[in-house]
């Protein structure tokens, strides 16, 4: 058959693929994908655990080994039928906590770990990357057959490097066009799954074609075969239970662990109830796929000359019996096995190596936060597109610098060993609360090693591990040896690794798990994962469709209003073409109403609220943290404005206390105006009535006399008030200089006496003193001292109504200050006036008494002031009393006597 | 017969001023110093005219005004205030309360006499 019939027909089928998978992703989009939600779907994309390694590789797996290929099968058999409880578990948490993939699940298990996601994705790239570049490996080899045109001979791969550079490439842009279209909230991809159950139909039609005519065409029918079988080595081979055992157990171990196993089974799950299909039809599909694999064995090794590779088998057999048409279905079959397994594969290792590769390296570079804002969605489809080229580069790299020489199976077996690692850590996980992540990790990091030392490194052959180190261990270490492990010989090296790899592996998760101590976050993921049928409510049909608008609605009206959602709804119902308020819900759609109500309540809770509401899925951990900054952050915002409006209020009462005082003061200002106004204008009247009456022509002698001495005394008033307006003015706006010097304080008294003495009005007034108690030396201003006494002589000589008015005089000391108290004998000063008697003009009894402005107490507290003493009057001491306290500083005790 | 002056004053020079002044100018003066005691003073005198001052001791002018004019019988009785303060309000207040005059001190004593002479004129 010509190369190029084979290349068109290959590229015609890629074709329709993409035609399929472009017709389901927009149908999907377009909320009309009901079929595409059909269990048989969900059933046949399982069916990608069927590789090229199986479509090829189990005939010759049975040639080689006889039945233990079943083994393959009965992994994934036993977890589907026996143990579909824990993929039910998976596919609620997986749903409940929107895992993205099996480094997610471990990674969010225990505490959002990203040491852990790292562990699992390079665990899986690294697992993954042979299993790639064996899939290409496949369509090389079954191309290279064909170009060949030699059935049964060997075939050399160098003859067609370009053609897996091709494969790998086409590969590539598939993956990118319809695995990173858009960020799906589920990370599901419909265009790829329906694509994906398209080629799973073919591969089966393809092996049970070659099955029928190997079965009926070559042979005579069933009795035929297995007489042909019964001839053949393959009745020979002897069950090596052990190894049966463990294959079973690893295959199972890998159906639940590999990453493209994990992304069908559990991300591209829309409906539980799936499960439940699939527990038994995949078991079939498996089972149909197995059927014809030893017939077409055993005859191919009859048919075909010996060294054929019983790999091949599966195209050779019918181009050997020149079926061409046959052949091309059968390469086809196995070209779609090796398609849906890498594009999955490089779908799901994509989205780890991004999640927990790329994406916290960039956001931590960029110092932000990682809200799904528009430039952060950009980059990570960026990030996954790049991500899916370098999957399928390694992939590539791998199969060009490997030689190919392994056979396929082996290849497969390792792999799975590898990622097989990932077990202890996910089912103790979701079935253990008291799992950690340091045991997870341990177990991880251990069982890797193990794996890698003992089983992959070996398998480069002696480029990278040297033969020595193989037959002695590493500086002749026997119990290091990689294929005999603490000296245990003698076992197949799949089985060795394995039992190492995976008991270390168990033993370190569960010890350092018990040794070591949860953090809150893990203890609340692990909570949720183990006890997720009580969080959780099952994923619902897309029979729900109209539903879920309706539910839709009803939050979006709380939030946003119910005119303002309906309106919304309504244009978007419009948009699509549907009348009314419930529009599908399509992704363009929730990611418009997402981003309304985000404007509400803030991006996470408003993805929180529509997931719920859309995806059923349980609100997690980091969606409550987010919700909680939010949340935090508004809380903040609004304090903040509290603070304002509070610091507002405050700011208003401070102007209205100042308002106030300045009130006060331009009342007090207005009636000290108007006091000083009557107190000038009084004296004025006299002075010039009196002068007008002597101008317009004197009375008498004694009348005149008498006038004169009027004006005179009035004049004296009059310059007395505007010297104490001046000296009160200076005190109290505090331009006093203060004459400080020492002085005895019997010297300041005598002097205020006899200024006293002389101002009177030749009343008689006695004061007594005490001299020796005089005799104290002070330190102040004396001649301001000895004003305020002055002031208060003059006054006791004024106001003391006493029949013969007695003034004491008494130096004293209180609580450590000197004190001079100035008592007379007279009626003393009313209760109710002697809170004002220190205002000014606050002068008492009537104007003739006074002789002054009453200004005289006002400037003897200024005074007393700023000298740093006191002044008071005294209640209780017969008469009117003042205390004068001098300063404490300035008074000291001098020789008395 | 000489019209007769009540002076409500507290300040002793300025009464011996005025006493002076109106006096010569032919009126029979009463002079009265205390706030509390005036208003009892004048009704008992039932003077032609009443100079009263506002600031006095015990109760001011306005009050004694107040309570002069709620007699029916003082309520035409011709007053000339006298203040020292000699603000707006205190002439507004002195107005509603039904003062006839109002005058700032100090004051020509020709003023005096024309303002009293005035006020005086139309019941004479």
């Amino acid at each position: 058959m010509n190369s190029n019939v084979l290349i068109s027909v290959s590229l015609i089928y890629v074709a329709f693929l993409f035609l399929v998978a472009f017709g389901a992703d927009k149908r999907a989009r377009a909320g009309r994908g009901a079929w595409l939600h059909a269990p048989i779907v969900y059933t046949l994309s399982l069916s990608i655990y069927c590789t090229a390694w199986t479509f090829y590789g189990a005939v010759g797996y049975a040639a080689r080994s006889g039945l233990e290929f079943v083994t393959i099968y009965l992994g994934p058999t036993l977890v589907m039928v026996g143990w579909w409880w824990i993929l039910r578990r998976l596919v609620r948490i997986g749903r409940a906590q929107r895992i993205t993939s099996v480094a997610d699940l471990i990674s969010s298990r225990y505490g959002k770990s990203n040491l852990l996601g790292v562990i699992v994705t390079a665990l899986a790239v690294i697992g993954t990357t042979p299993y790639i570049a064996l899939q290409l490996q496949s369509v090389t080899l079954s191309l290279a057959v064909f170009n060949a045109h030699e059935p049964g001979a060997e075939v050399r791969l160098s003859t067609a490097p370009a053609t897996a550079l091709w494969v790998a490439m086409g590969l590539a842009v598939f993956t990118v066009m319809f695995g990173t279209r858009n960020l799906d909230v589920n990370e599901r991809h419909h265009g790829v799954v329906t694509a994906i159950a398209v080629e799973a139909i073919v591969k089966l039609v393809a092996l049970l074609a070659v099955g029928v005519f190997v079965v009926w065409g070559i042979a005579g029918g069933p009795a035929d075969v297995a007489r042909i079988i019964e001839a053949s080595p393959i009745s020979d081979w002897q069950i090596n239970g052990g190894r049966w055992a463990s294959l079973t157990f690893l295959s199972a171990a890998a159906f639940l662990t590999l990453p493209r196993m994990f992304q069908v089974l559990v991300v591209e799950n829309v409906d539980e109830k799936q499960l439940a299909t699939a527990s038994w039809a995949f078991p079939l599909y498996l089972f149909l796929m197995s059927l014809f694999v030893i017939p077409i064995a055993a005859v191919g090794l009859t048919r075909l000359p010996a060294g054929a590779n019983p790999d091949l088998f599966v195209l050779t057999v019918p181009l050997a019996e020149g079926r061409d048409g046959l052949a091309m279905l059968s390469f086809l079959g196995g070209f779609s096995s090796a398609t849906s397994m890498v594009i999955v594969a490089a779908i799901a290792l994509s989205t780890m190596v991004s999640n927990h590769i790329v994406m916290p390296v960039w956001l931590s570079l960029r110092q932000g936060g990682a809200s799904m804002s528009g430039d952060v969605r950009n980059a990570v489809l960026l990030s996954r597109r790049v991500s899916i080229g370098v999957v399928l580069a390694l992939g590539y790299l791998y199969y060009r610098f490997s030689g190919g020489g392994a056979a396929l199976a082996a290849i497969g077996l390792i792999s799975f060993t590898g990622i097989a690692q990932v077990l202890p850590a996910m089912l103790g996980g979701i079935f253990w609360r008291g799992a950690t992540r340091v045991g997870a990790a341990a177990g991880l990091i251990a069982g890797f090693a193990v794996w890698a030392y003992a089983l992959f490194l070996p398998s480069f052959g002696e480029a990278i591990f040297p033969a020595q180190v193989m037959a002695d261990g590493p500086l002749g270490l026997a119990w290091l040896r990689p294929q005999a492990l603490f000296g245990i010989s003698g076992l197949d090296p799949v089985v060795h690794a394995l039992i190492w790899s995976l008991t270390i592996n168990t033993m370190l998760f569960f010890g350092f798990s018990l040794l070591s101590f949860p953090t809150p976050l893990e203890r609340l993921q692990g909570a949720q994962f183990v006890n997720v049928f009580e969080h959780s409510q099952p994923g619902r049909g897309w029979a729900r469709g109209a539903a879920e608008a309706e539910d839709l609605l009803i939050m979006a009206q709380r939030i946003m209003g119910g005119a303002e959602a309906q309106e919304l709804f309504r244009a978007q119902a419009a948009a699509q073409g549907k009348s009314g308020y419930l529009p599908d819900t399509t992704p363009e759609f929730l990611q418009r109403l997402e981003r309304e109500l985000s404007g509400s309540v803030g991006a996470a809770t408003a993805h929180a609220m529509v997931g719920q509401i859309v995806g059923g899925a349980a609100v997690s951990v980091e969606d409550l943290m987010a919700v909680a900054d939010e949340t935090q952050q508004m809380l903040e915002y609004s304090s903040q404005l509290e603070a304002k409006s509070e610091e507002l209020a405050r700011t208003a009462r401070k102007l209205g206390e100042a308002n106030a005082k300045l009130t006060q003061l331009s009342i007090q200002k207005d009636a000290f105006l108007s006091q000083i106004s009557h107190e000038l204008r009084t004296p004025m009247t006299s002075i010039r009535a009196f002068s007008e009456i002597l101008r317009d022509g004197p009375p008498d002698a004694g009348a005149q006399q008498k006038f004169a001495g009027i004006i005179q005394d009035e004049a004296t008033r009059l310059t007395r008030l505007l010297d104490d307006l001046l000296d009160l003015s200076v005190l109290e706006a505090g331009q006093v200089t203060l004459n400080i010097q020492r002085d005895s304080l019997r010297a300041v008294i005598d002097q205020a006496v006899a200024a006293a003495g002389t101002a009177g009005d030749g009343r008689l007034l006695e004061i007594r003193r005490d001299p020796a108690r005089e005799e104290v030396t002070i330190r102040t201003d004396t001649d301001r001292l000895a004003q305020v006494f002055i002031n208060l002589i003059a006054n006791a000589r004024k106001y003391c109504d006493a029949a013969q008015p007695k003034l004491t005089i008494w130096v004293s000391r209180q609580e450590g200050r000197l004190v001079v108290d100035f008592v007379d004998n007279g009626a003393g000063i009313p209760a109710e006036a002697q809170a004002v008697i220190f205002e000014k003009f606050s002068r008492l009894s009537d104007q003739q008494k006074a002789g002054g402005a009453g200004l005289g107490l006002a400037i003897c507290r200024e005074i007393m002031d700023k000298l740093g003493g006191a002044i008071a009057y005294l209640p209780g001491q017969g008469g009117a009393a003042f205390r004068v306290t001098l300063p404490a500083d300035r008074a000291r005790s001098g020789n008395s006597g | 017969m000489a019209k007769r002056i009540v002076i409500v004053e507290d300040e002793p020079n300025i009464v011996e001023a005025i006493s002076f002044i109106l006096s010569r100018d032919g009126w029979e003066v009463t002079t009265h110093a205390n706030g509390e005691t005036a208003a009892a003073a004048v009704r008992a005198a039932r003077p032609d005219a009443l100079l009263l001052d506002v600031m006095l001791p015990g109760r001011s002018g306005y009050e004694i005004l107040r309570e002069l004019r709620a007699d029916p019988d003082l309520a035409a009785l011709p007053v000339l205030m006298l203040t020292a303060r000699g603000q707006k309000k205190d002439r507004a207040l002195a107005d509603e309360l039904g003062a006839t005059r109002f005058m700032t001190k100090p004051f020509s004593n020709a003023e005096l006499l024309a303002a009293l002479a005035e006020i005086t004129a139309d019941g004479a």
